[in-house]
């Protein structure tokens, strides 16, 4: 039993810190705040990739004399273009944020739809 | 040389246009660079529909790396015909958008507009052609990223909150896909569909497979809308610029469709779906779908709002026939998947001329327009008898092979909801004609309305007489359906 936590405590982690993210973008009313729990929710995801990627008692991924066993280096470069996917949908949803806030004066989720309900 | 790179090229051109277009001046010039590079591209998918037709399968490896490690595009009947959908749309949009973009996008925001729309473009195109997973997310934000800019261009303030309602669940979407494919690469050590495909029937009874395509599958069904993860869709199509709206409600969601196919049927097999309650629950979903969006299109006040709920039902229809999991089932998703963006490209597009002359879609400012914008009217007449699946018209094939799909499965109750969904295309339909034909026009609000200017009226008209074409010649998309359907199920026939 203890192994099933021991054994996977990356995975638990992970889960814990996306079910975090998960739970701010749901629940939270304020935009930018919505923005971080985003970008909480896709760092774990990035976490799952770059952990999966390593291999017990594997080396760094460079080549070296007399190394014959190494970490997977590919689900690392498949996370920074994920990455780079994440920084710009940041960026857009902050720029977003700023917009809306030109347009309503809040960025508060209720009060949005309180002033396009009442139109 | 030019033939055999075909299918990189596809996607290629439209990348580089849109930076090319991005520091051109504004004006004229970005729209008719933008018109050329989607006119070209529509001509290669053309061609290579042409290639594929046969049944035979293209593999470009790119960059010369060999697949697994490389990335691979792999191109059959199947995404040959989703790109041709693709690019035929764009091809006919663009020629609209000079008119519309100039009404509703401010003049210093041109030449950006046209380079998001080519990435936009650039990223349908590239999750219909590539055969590696992790390409098809990296494609799938590309495409994403832009629409949330383009949606936000709308006129009005909530088209901002439009657009991040859908940021918010499109990452969410995207990123569920993620682990998905993370998990299959933990499993399989590949990222190649045909890799892939031939490694998971091994591991079929793994629990982390099941999870992988439980978070594919919700990631896909956000991306395309499946009620009931549908919220984000009816805004985003009311606020969005009229060009935008034709865009993406005739491509956006027939490429999620597309993916749906390729992961359910090429990569896990119908065979490991079997065994899961995927099946049953789409089943269960789409009917619910078809009927209540429906019902909510008939109630709305704002003719996009109401195409917008009509296109969630519709999309029900396309998922009905992936849930059969028969040869006849694909055959009428991939066939609605290609009459539906004739008809709502068409119908948008009548729309957005209405926009064009009164500046508003709501209802009570369409009254007796029909007077005032003859062609107008009869297009949205045709493409609405489209919309219902009157015979004569393109709707009409698909809902006929998916009647025929859901009796050959003896699903009697899935048969009374496809045709009880056409009585409800029927009512809203009608409240459409109705407002423009049979309700006084407010004079003295609208004396002046002329009919739409020609290069709003031949484009739309171009997918009008489509949805009439294809709906007496249907070689060409049930014969291309039913060879996709044989390769994505290769043991039905």
């Amino acid at each position: 039993m203890m192994e099933f936590f021991t054994g996977h405590y990356n995975y638990w982690l992970i889960i814990i810190i996306m079910m975090a993210g998960f739970y701010t973008v749901i629940s939270r009313g304020n935009l930018v705040k919505k923005i971080a729990g985003l970008n909480i929710f896709q760092v774990s995801v990035f976490l799952l990739y770059i952990s999966i990627g390593n291999v017990t008692d594997g080396a760094t991924p460079i080549i070296e004399e007399g190394v014959t066993l190494y970490s997977n280096p590919l689900p690392h470069v498949l996370i920074l273009t994920a990455i780079v996917v994440g920084v710009a949908t940041t960026a857009l949803g902050l720029a977003l944020v700023v917009r809306i806030k030109e347009a309503y004066g809040t960025i508060e989720e209720d009060d949005i739809h309180t002033q396009d309900h009442s139109l | 040389m030019i033939e055999s790179h075909l299918s990189l090229l596809i996607v290629v051109l439209p990348l580089l246009t849109a930076p090319f277009v991005a520091v051109l001046p504004n004006g004229r010039l970005p729209w008719f660079i933008s018109m050329l590079a989607s006119w070209s591209v529509f001509l290669m998918a053309a061609i290579q529909l042409l290639n594929v037709s046969n049944g035979s399968v293209i593999s470009y490896e790119l960059g010369g790396w060999a697949p697994p490690w490389g990335i691979e595009y792999r191109i059959d009947s199947v995404n040959a015909l989703v790109t041709l959908i693709v690019a035929a749309i764009a091809a006919v949009t663009l020629p609209y958008a000079l008119k519309s973009v100039a009404d509703e996008i401010p003049s210093h925001q041109h030449s950006l507009f046209y380079a998001a729309f080519m990435l936009c473009l650039t990223g349908l195109l590239g999750i219909a052609q590539t055969g590696d997973i992790f390409n098809l997310f990296v494609f799938l934000e590309i495409s994403s990223l832009s629409s949330y800019a383009l949606i936000s261009l709308g006129r009005n303030r909530q088209a901002l909150t439009a657009s991040y309602q859908y940021l918010i669940m499109g990452t969410i979407g995207a990123t569920f896909f993620l682990i998905g494919v993370g998990l299959l690469y933990a499993m399989t050590g590949t990222l190649n569909m045909a890799d892939l495909a031939q490694r998971l029937p091994e591991l079929y009874n793994h629990r982390t497979i099941h999870t992988a395509f439980a978070f594919i599958m919700v990631g896909f069904a956000l991306k395309l809308a499946l009620f009931p993860l549908h919220l984000w869709l009816p805004n985003a199509y009311t606020y969005a610029p009229s060009v935008v709206t034709i865009f993406l409600a005739a491509t956006a969601t027939k490429v999620a469709v597309y993916v749906m196919l390729r992961v359910i049927f090429s990569v896990f097999g119908f065979s490991f779906i079997e065994n899961t309650p995927a099946n049953e629950l789409f089943l269960l979903l789409c009917v619910m779908g078809i009927v209540m969006m429906s019902f909510y299109a008939i109630y709305q006040k704002d003719c996009k709002r109401l195409l917008a709920y009509s296109s969630v039902a519709q999309i029900g229809y396309m998922m009905l026939g992936i849930s059969f999991g028969t040869a006849l089932g694909i055959t009428a998703t991939m066939v609605h998947l290609f009459n539906h963006a004739l008809m709502k490209g068409a119908l948008f597009m009548a729309i957005g001329a209405i926009i064009y002359r009164v500046g508003s879609s709501r209802l009570e400012h369409m009254q007796g327009l029909g007077k005032h914008m003859p062609w107008t009217f009869m297009a949205i007449v045709i493409g609405g008898l489209s919309l219902i699946g009157v015979p004569g018209t393109a709707g009409f094939i698909s809902k006929w092979y998916l009647v025929q799909a859901a009796i050959e499965q003896q699903h009697w109750l899935v048969v009374a909801v496809i045709l009880f969904g056409s009585l409800l295309a029927v009512i809203y339909v009608w409240k459409l004609v109705e407002v423009m034909y049979f309700k006084p026009a407010n004079e003295a609000a609208i004396p002046s309305v002329k009919e739409a200017p020609a290069l709003l009226l031949i484009p739309t008209w171009i997918l009008v007489i489509a949805n009439i074409y294809f709906g007496f010649a249907t070689e060409v998309t049930v014969g291309t359906a039913e060879q996709a359907a044989k390769l994505l199920l290769p043991g039905a026939h």
